[in-house]
């Protein structure tokens, strides 16, 4: 790895961090990073920027350093070396303009997706790393606009896209009403007290995604799962504060959102196909709280299908035969190892599996995650073409039949999106649970 | 009609021969009983699409093209939420209000069940509505309805200023406040939470951010004088007016009084504090340590501790006991005065204590039956629906209000003598 790394601090325009540094001066960004280095640097930091020796295993392993051809300031220690290795050595003493770098370094260069982990012979994560900037930047009032406004979102309505209570009740009754067309008695429980379940969501599904819900209330039907759907704020599972640096309104999403669950009583939680929601109700969230589990068992959806699957409690009417293959998510893959749980349910309901490479745990991310793609349109077209990896990866797996990928994330969703678009692949993107209610027996169905 | 004038005479009365409505409609949902153990009720379909409600076998006359929500209130009077094409109002005893809703949720009833409050939306404006008379105001958000227990006033936060889709920083300029009977507080904020009446229903006070950083409690629109980390729900002496709450310092959390810390010991979480009712005494559910859970009573932890969480705190009425909920390892357990019971669960409800303080009941579950402890000790009735505990105003005798899981699922309600308990 090259020493020394050129020192632009070029930035692309964004009306939060712009609007921020306007009002800073050099005195106040030293002030917050003396104070966070103090309060908030223990032993972690200390031995992650102490102990790494520079020796670059860990850049092939990023994805934005592979897709910029190799381009040294993408390296994974080399986003640390540019962001608070300075902020460190100058005990704080950095410059508006070095602290707006750092803070698109943190933000849009940097997935927090861990792959780098697994190839740092000492185990650094680089993603905490980012997370502490990203701290930071909260400190200093420093955060893109558009994951400020969805981390404004969630202090405001306890959910990540402004739905108001009484949108999100209404959503499930029409809901629950789309589907009674299909299967005349199903139901979504609100409220029920003592379910099996709470079964728990990201706010995009209500706003943008509402047959996702659907689905859901399909598979829980025909599997005869007693769950139930809260009527309260604390159905959005989903966390976009871990990401802002946050954590004092992290804490708040996921007492109010663990605590639902324990007022009604259920005796687990399961979550929809999120993988961000995953990691701040599992690891980060959970345990900022002072639990150092999740205070209730907390199951991401492709545990639950599988269980469903390994159960018997679905049967099915048909297999999907469209060829496809697998985006393992890095919040539930390297995050909770649900991998072989993914590839099991895909074995049960499809026809026809294609794995891309690299895969399970060493899947390449999708480059939407750890809230790039929250940070909004200024830095799209940055964060595809920082992914071109992925494009290969997809490409490859087209080339073998694949025309289906499965993606059991939102964000990944998103993210596989725009590169799908981008260069032009021309794949679908499904999630698990499309294939499942598409498959599955559905119990008794109006004709 | 008041607990004391209940049916307290001992043995057994089949209220509601539940399990047959399962034959005679379409649909029916789960069913709720009443304080007073003597009416079942549930949401049913009549026909397709068409929703009544079934109290005690009899259905009410007006039908709704949807029900939901049926609760009773502490007077043992049943309302809904219910809507037909599209309007939405509450019905309480079959008796819809006449004023109608794009939408309505989140009805609460005054102490003694004489009110009924709910949040109301009508083409995109909200306001709070209490026996079916909206407030005079109305804004384009509102959430966290609260209700003085008198009933003779509603809260909520409402959105007191506009602001455009991604203007951050109006929003941190404090776009919200809270409304009390349609008026808001002078002062706006980032963000309110936990709007809570004092016992009188003269004061009100919530948890507030002031910046994206500085959190602190607001009583009657005026923050407290210190900033924190962060807060918790404030909670009003019973008598004197002052308000407490957890705060968090650095990263340490801590119970503050009017702004000043008043327990001096720091804990990694403090959350959930009650006073007794005479004030007294406070406790709260606490984290000495990291995955470390249980009661602080005036501050002082218990030794007992589980791993998983400790929740539903309960205090006598005599200030002198506190009981709780724990959970190790996925196995959940009653705590009392620092004490576990015996026997580990797959659920707990909250414990309730005996008017003279000297019982404690809890209703448990396990492996799909549940049933009641009393000191400890189960009942030997299981049932397949259960609801919590009651005791006689004189503590001599206990309620148990449950679906019987063996025979013929009727809905009955008990009345035992404790002695023959415990
Ligand atoms: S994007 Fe992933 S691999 Fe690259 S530096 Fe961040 S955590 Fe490491
Ligand atoms: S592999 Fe580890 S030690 Fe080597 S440069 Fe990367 S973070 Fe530093």
């Amino acid at each position: 790895m090259t020493k020394s790394l050129p020192t632009d601090l070029a930035v692309i325009p964004d009306k939060g961090v712009d609007g921020a540094a306007a009002r800073l001066t050099p005195e106040r960004v030293a002030r917050v990073i003396q104070i966070l280095l103090a309060e908030e640097g223990g032993a972690r930091l200390k031995v992650y920027t102490e102990t790494c020796v520079h020796c670059g295993l860990c850049s092939e392993a990023c994805h934005f350093y592979l897709s910029n051809d190799k381009d040294p300031r993408f390296a994974p220690a080399a986003k640390v070396k540019q962001t608070l290795d300075p902020m460190i050595r100058k005990n704080g003493r950095v410059s508006v303009d070095f602290m707006k770098k750092a803070c698109e370094i943190a933000f849009t260069e940097c997935n927090l997706c861990r792959r780098c982990v697994m190839y740092c012979p000492f185990g650094i994560d680089i993603s905490y790393l980012m997370l502490f900037v990203r701290r930071i930047c909260h400190r200093l009032g420093m955060v893109p606009q558009y994951i400020q406004d969805t981390a404004h979102s969630h202090s405001a309505t306890l959910n990540q896209m402004w739905v108001k209570e009484d949108e999100w009740i209404d959503t499930l009754q029409w809901q629950e009403d789309e589907a009674r067309d299909e299967i005349p008695d199903l139901r979504i429980p609100l409220e029920k007290q003592g379910a099996d379940v709470m079964y728990s969501v990201i706010g995009p599904e209500p706003k943008f995604r509402a047959q996702l819900i659907y689905q859901a209330a399909v598979i829980m039907h025909a599997a005869g799962v007693d769950w139930t759907m809260p009527a309260t704020p604390g159905w959005d599972n989903s966390d976009m504060c871990m990401y802002t640096g946050d954590s004092e309104m992290m804490a708040r999403l996921k007492k109010v959102h663990f605590e639902t669950a324990m007022r009604l009583k259920t005796k687990r939680i399961v979550m929809g196909e999120c993988g961000h929601a995953f990691r701040s109700v599992y690891d980060v969230g959970n345990r900022h709280l002072g639990w150092k589990m999740p205070p209730l068992p907390m199951v991401h959806a492709i545990e639950f299908y599988y269980e469903l699957f390994r159960d018997g409690k679905l049967s099915l009417a048909k297999k999907y035969d469209v060829p496809l293959t697998l985006h393992d998510p890095c919040n539930v893959v390297r995050g909770r190892g649900l991998h072989e749980m993914a590839r099991f349910v895909i074995h049960k309901t499809c026809t026809t599996f294609i794995e891309m490479h690299p895969n399970r745990e060493h899947n390449y991310c999708c480059g939407a995650g750890g809230g790039v793609i929250n940070c909004g349109p200024p830095y799209a077209k940055k964060r595809v073409e920082g992914n071109r990896v992925k494009a290969d990866q997809l490409a490859a797996a087209k080339a073998k039949g694949a025309r289906v990928i499965i993606a059991p994330c939102h964000n990944c969703h998103g993210g596989l999106e725009d590169i799908v678009k981008y260069y032009e692949l021309d794949m679908e993107i499904k999630f698990l649970g499309d294939i499942i209610y598409e498959c599955i027996e559905k119990g008794e169905v109006d004709s | 009609m008041e607990h004391r004038q209940w049916d307290w005479d001992i043995g057994k009365k089949k209220i509601a021969d539940f399990h047959q409505w399962r034959d005679l409609y379409k649909q029916v949902q789960e069913p709720v009983v009443s304080p007073d153990g003597e009416t079942l009720a549930a949401v049913v379909e009549v026909e397709d699409m068409v929703f009544s409600v079934c109290e005690n076998g009899k259905l009410w006359e007006n039908t709704f093209d949807r029900i939901w929500y049926p609760r009773f209130g502490p007077n043992s009077r049943l309302a809904a939420l219910v809507s037909t094409e599209a309007a939405w109002t509450v019905a309480t005893a079959d008796c819809p209000w006449e004023a109608v809703f794009d939408f309505v949720w989140d009805p609460r009833f005054s102490a003694c069940g004489g009110h009924i409050s709910a949040a109301a939306q009508n083409e995109g404006q909200y306001n709070a509505v209490t026996d079916g008379v909206a407030w005079n105001a109305s804004y384009p958000s509102l959430s966290g309805l609260a209700m003085a227990n008198d009933g003779t006033k509603t809260a909520a936060v409402v959105q007191t200023v506009p602001f455009n889709s991604g203007d951050i920083f109006q929003f941190q300029e404090g776009c919200y406040s809270a409304a009390v009977n349609g008026k808001p507080w002078e002062h706006n904020f980032l963000n309110l939470w936990e709007l809570n009446f004092s016992p009188d229903g003269r004061s009100l006070a919530a948890e507030a951010r002031t910046t994206l950083y500085d959190y602190t409690i607001v009583v009657d629109g005026m923050p407290w004088p210190a900033s924190f980390e962060s807060v918790w729900k404030p909670v009003f002496h019973p008598a004197d007016g002052s308000v407490t709450a957890p705060v968090r310092k650095s990263g340490k959390w801590f119970l503050a009084k009017n702004g000043a810390i008043i327990w001096e010991k720091p804990f990694l979480q403090l959350w959930h504090h009650q006073y007794s009712r005479d004030g007294r005494c406070i406790a709260a559910i606490v984290a000495p340590a990291f995955g470390k859970w249980t009661v602080a009573v005036d501050s002082r932890p218990w030794s007992l501790h589980f791993s998983d969480l400790v929740t539903d705190l309960a205090i006598s009425p005599d200030g002198n006991r506190v009981a709780c909920v724990g959970c190790t390892d996925g196995r959940w357990a009653v705590a009392v005065d620092n004490r576990c019971w015996n026997d580990r669960f797959d659920m707990v409800w909250q414990p309730v204590f005996s008017p003279d303080s000297r019982h404690v009941a809890a209703k448990v579950e396990k492996q799909g039956r549940f049933f009641i402890l009393v000191n400890g000790r189960p009942l030997k009735q299981t049932f397949s629906e259960l609801w919590d505990p009651v005791f006689s105003p004189d503590s001599t005798r206990l309620m148990v209000r449950g679906i019987e899981d063996q025979n013929s699922g009727h809905y009955c309600r008990y009345v035992f003598q404790l002695s023959d308990l415990v």
